[in-house]
């Protein structure tokens, strides 16, 4: 039975529409406004890297100077100053890490407000968090239990110098510095974010979890997330974000690289709520982020599961590489823009090698007067013998202000690729509202319900526990959208 | 229980119920027949509280209250339930789901405490077994893919969970077998009760073989135009709607 209705008690009591919006005040070190090669030193230096990991920063930052801000999407946002920005910003605290209990207890409280079971008592919970706060990923819990499973899991700034070997022989494989103009961006600032091991034939005992968090004003975030499943291995991940109501735009640019060796497996999921913006647009996220994955070994698998609720701007597109001969990539993604949100998402399939296949799966919801486009490329190479994509897309419309475009692209270079693609538009009907509202079921509450379940597919495809908390975001995202 | 006075109503601007009079008392049963358009469905909408159905003149007090000015959601968890003519497919929905969160959402405006999934699955499934609604069809989707029969019948399951204080059963045998139509008489009659008014509109005598009613009225052309006992269904049987509705309205 979908928890749908188990989760209407929790929304109602949510009560406001956007409860992340506070702002916590910690002490902030940030490094100087603007950007600079002074900039990426000083970051550099902060995170006490070695000399190598400076000169690929530098080399992209050389790169990006070069650059220009692409604009193919269909989103509008007036240009941005990079130079009116701060790209580091980090609790102050001592050099060193410290263990739980010697952390800021503000930062400590901000977390439970955000309902993460950082605690070690709450290993019941059995997921693994890494919190990452503006730039530095603050505590690490359950390092024990993976230990033992020799999966490792721990901010990148600490694998850059803990295992420095790796990181380099993946970082930047799947995403190259010079890929697009913001992961480049990223390439030359990036302040942290999450690493992920896990050794051969290793499920890994419980899921990882990250949530991102932007406190401060005017800074950007840009976390970068990189995951190797060796050879036979398994892991779920789940990122989950949230920021503070400011009336500016704040731009976030990740990039998340993901490694599946030969038989390896990688679930990605996130539940994205970035600030939104107000009714009327004003604020919310620039979410521009590169997610990649690549099926580097025979018969791996990569998975990725989105919902979107949040961002002013969402540009995304969570792709999967299908470079070894039977590799399967999937795509899952619910995408709501309500009010001014703008959401460009979609994924992209690169079918390499022999018998790969990929599936997507995009539900998008608009409503208020946003503008939500789904754009996605399927491409079977020459040597991709029977490749096999299926694509559906299905928009909602709520409301007749909104828009929701479909925008595929397909290009097969292989005669034996079967591609197959359908996509549905449909509005909330007045009589299934009726009907609803007939039973005693309020106006909200039955747009929650009818979006919980044109999303189901995608919904069931999230662990659990992060599905009620999914399902609860769908309802508030679009209380008020009708009537 | 019900009293609605001189009632009209106006659908996308054209007056369906001209004047319509009709009063129920507690415990009573009254069939609605009548010919197709006369505006029986705008009845049932406008006691439901359906957007577009505009009351333009008239009243309906329902238990000493205006029935009008209350919220749709909020006549549901009053009590008043309306077995649809055509019931609608909510995809992706489970049926389950859908009947908990309804229940919920009702016990919630009366004050009472929510029921938990296992409370809920309890008392569907206790409900269910008499109207053979099966254990498969409350995991699908909400009517998706249902038989005409079996989405009336999975209205009668809600009326019988919802426990209303007035039903009103829209056609609710239209495209029912023998054995169904038995099926959803049974229900409906388990649920007569000193309390209970039931609203039945129908086409057919047969049904009203099985659900004997109070009184039976003839609507057409918007207006009751014909009342009496449960032979009043006989005779329109046997002679159609010509002789009772002299002018067409
Ligand atoms: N939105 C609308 N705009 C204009 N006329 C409408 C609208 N909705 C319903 N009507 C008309 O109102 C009249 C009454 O319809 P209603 O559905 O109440 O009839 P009924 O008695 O239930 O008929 P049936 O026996 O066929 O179910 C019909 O003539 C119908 O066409
Ligand atoms: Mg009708």
């Amino acid at each position: 039975m979908s928890a749908a209705a188990d989760t209407k008690e929790q929304v109602a009591a949510l009560g406001e529409k956007y409860k992340y919006g506070f702002v916590t005040d910690i002490e902030m070190e940030r490094a100087p406004k603007g950007l600079s090669e002074e900039t990426v030193r000083y970051i550099s230096a902060k995170k006490g890297e070695p000399e190598w990991m400076l000169d690929w920063r530098l080399g992209a930052f050389r790169r990006w100077n070069e650059m220009t801000e692409p604009n193919w999407a269909r989103v509008h946002y007036p240009k941005i100053d990079y130079q009116n920005a701060y790209y580091y910003a980090a609790p102050k605290a001592p050099e060193k890490k410290l263990s739980l209990n010697e952390v800021d207890p503000k930062l400590l409280e901000t977390y439970a407000k955000l309902g993460i079971p950082l605690s070690e008592q709450k290993m019941l919970a059995g997921v693994a968090v890494d919190a990452v706060f503006d730039s530095v990923s603050v505590a690490t819990t359950f390092k024990a239990k993976l230990n033992e499973a020799g999966v490792i899991f721990c901010p990148i700034s600490e694998a850059i110098r803990d295992y420095p070997d790796m990181v380099r022989k993946y970082l930047g494989t799947v995403v190259p510095v010079s890929d697009n103009f913001f992961a480049t961006l990223n390439s030359a600032v990036f302040s942290d974010g999450t690493f992920v091991y896990v050794p051969k034939g290793v499920r890994c005992p419980m899921e990882l979890s990250t949530y991102f968090r932007i406190n401060a004003s005017n800074t950007g975030q840009f976390e970068r997330t990189l995951i190797i499943a060796d050879e036979g291995s398994y892991v779920s991940y789940l990122e989950g974000c949230t920021a503070p109501m400011r009336d500016e735009n704040q731009l976030h640019a990740a990039v998340v690289e993901l490694v599946a060796l030969e038989g390896a497996e990688i679930k990605y999921s996130t539940v994205q709520n970035w600030y939104p913006g107000d009714e009327n647009g004003k604020g919310g996220i620039y979410n521009f982020v590169t997610k990649r994955g690549d099926c580097r070994g025979a018969r791996s698998k990569i998975s990725w599961t989105q919902v979107e609720t949040g961002s002013a701007i969402t540009w995304k597109y969570p792709s999967c590489i299908l470079r070894g001969d039977d590799t399967v990539g999937e795509f899952y993604s619910i995408a709501i823009a309500n009010h001014y949100q703008q959401a460009d998402t979609g994924t992209k399939m690169i079918h390499l090698g022999k018998n790969t296949r990929s599936r997507i799966i995009s539900k998008g919801i608009s409503a208020g007067k946003a503008q939500n486009t789904y754009r996605g490329l399927v491409s079977v190479h020459p040597k991709a013998v029977n490749a096999r994509n299926y694509t559906q897309c299905d928009s909602l419309l709520i409301g007749g202000k909104c828009g929701a475009h479909t925008v595929p692209y397909i290009e097969s270079r292989n005669p034996s690729a079967r591609i197959e693609h359908e996509a549905t538009t449909s509005k909330i009907a007045e009589d299934q509202l009726f009907y609803c509202l007939q039973r005693g079921i309020s106006q909200d509450e039955a747009v929650s319900l009818i979006v919980n379940g044109f999303c189901r597919e995608v919904l069931q495809q999230l662990p659990m526990e992060f599905a009620v908390e999914a399902q609860k975001l769908v309802g508030i995202s679009l209380e008020g959208s009708v009537g | 229980m019900l009293e609605i006075k001189n009632l009209h109503v106006a659908v996308g601007g054209k007056e369906i119920l001209k004047g319509l009079t009709l009063s129920i008392g507690e415990g009573e049963v009254h069939a609605i027949m009548g010919p197709n358009g006369s505006g029986k469905s705008t009845l049932s909408y406008v006691l439901a509280g359906r957007e577009g159905y505009e009351i333009t003149q008239g009243s309906i007090s329902y238990r000493g209250g205006d029935l009008a000015t209350m919220k749709t959601e909020d006549r549901a968890a009053k009590g008043v339930f309306l077995a649809m003519q055509y019931p609608v497919e909510i995809p992706g929905v489970t049926t389950l789901t859908f009947l908990k969160t309804a229940l919920n959402a009702q016990r919630r405006a009366r004050g009472d405490s929510e029921l938990d999934a296992m409370s809920v699955l309890k008392l569907v499934r206790q409900r269910a077994t008499a109207l053979q609604v099966t254990e498969e069809m409350l995991k699908r989707a909400l009517n998706v893919g249902f038989s005409g029969g079996e989405k009336k019948r999975l209205e009668i399951l809600q009326m019988s969970l919802f426990e209303p204080k007035l039903a009103i059963l829209d056609e609710t045998d239209s495209g029912l077998d023998i054995d169904a139509l038995k099926l959803v008489a049974e229900g409906v009659n388990a649920l007569r009760a000193p309390e209970r008014a039931m609203l039945v509109i129908t086409h057919y005598q047969r049904l009203l073989n099985y659900i004997v009613p109070d009184r039976v009225h003839v609507l057409a052309g918007g207006r009751i135009v014909a009342e009496g006992g449960k032979e009043l269904a006989h005779e329109l049987e046997a002679k159609g709607y010509a002789h009772i509705v002299k002018e067409p309205a």
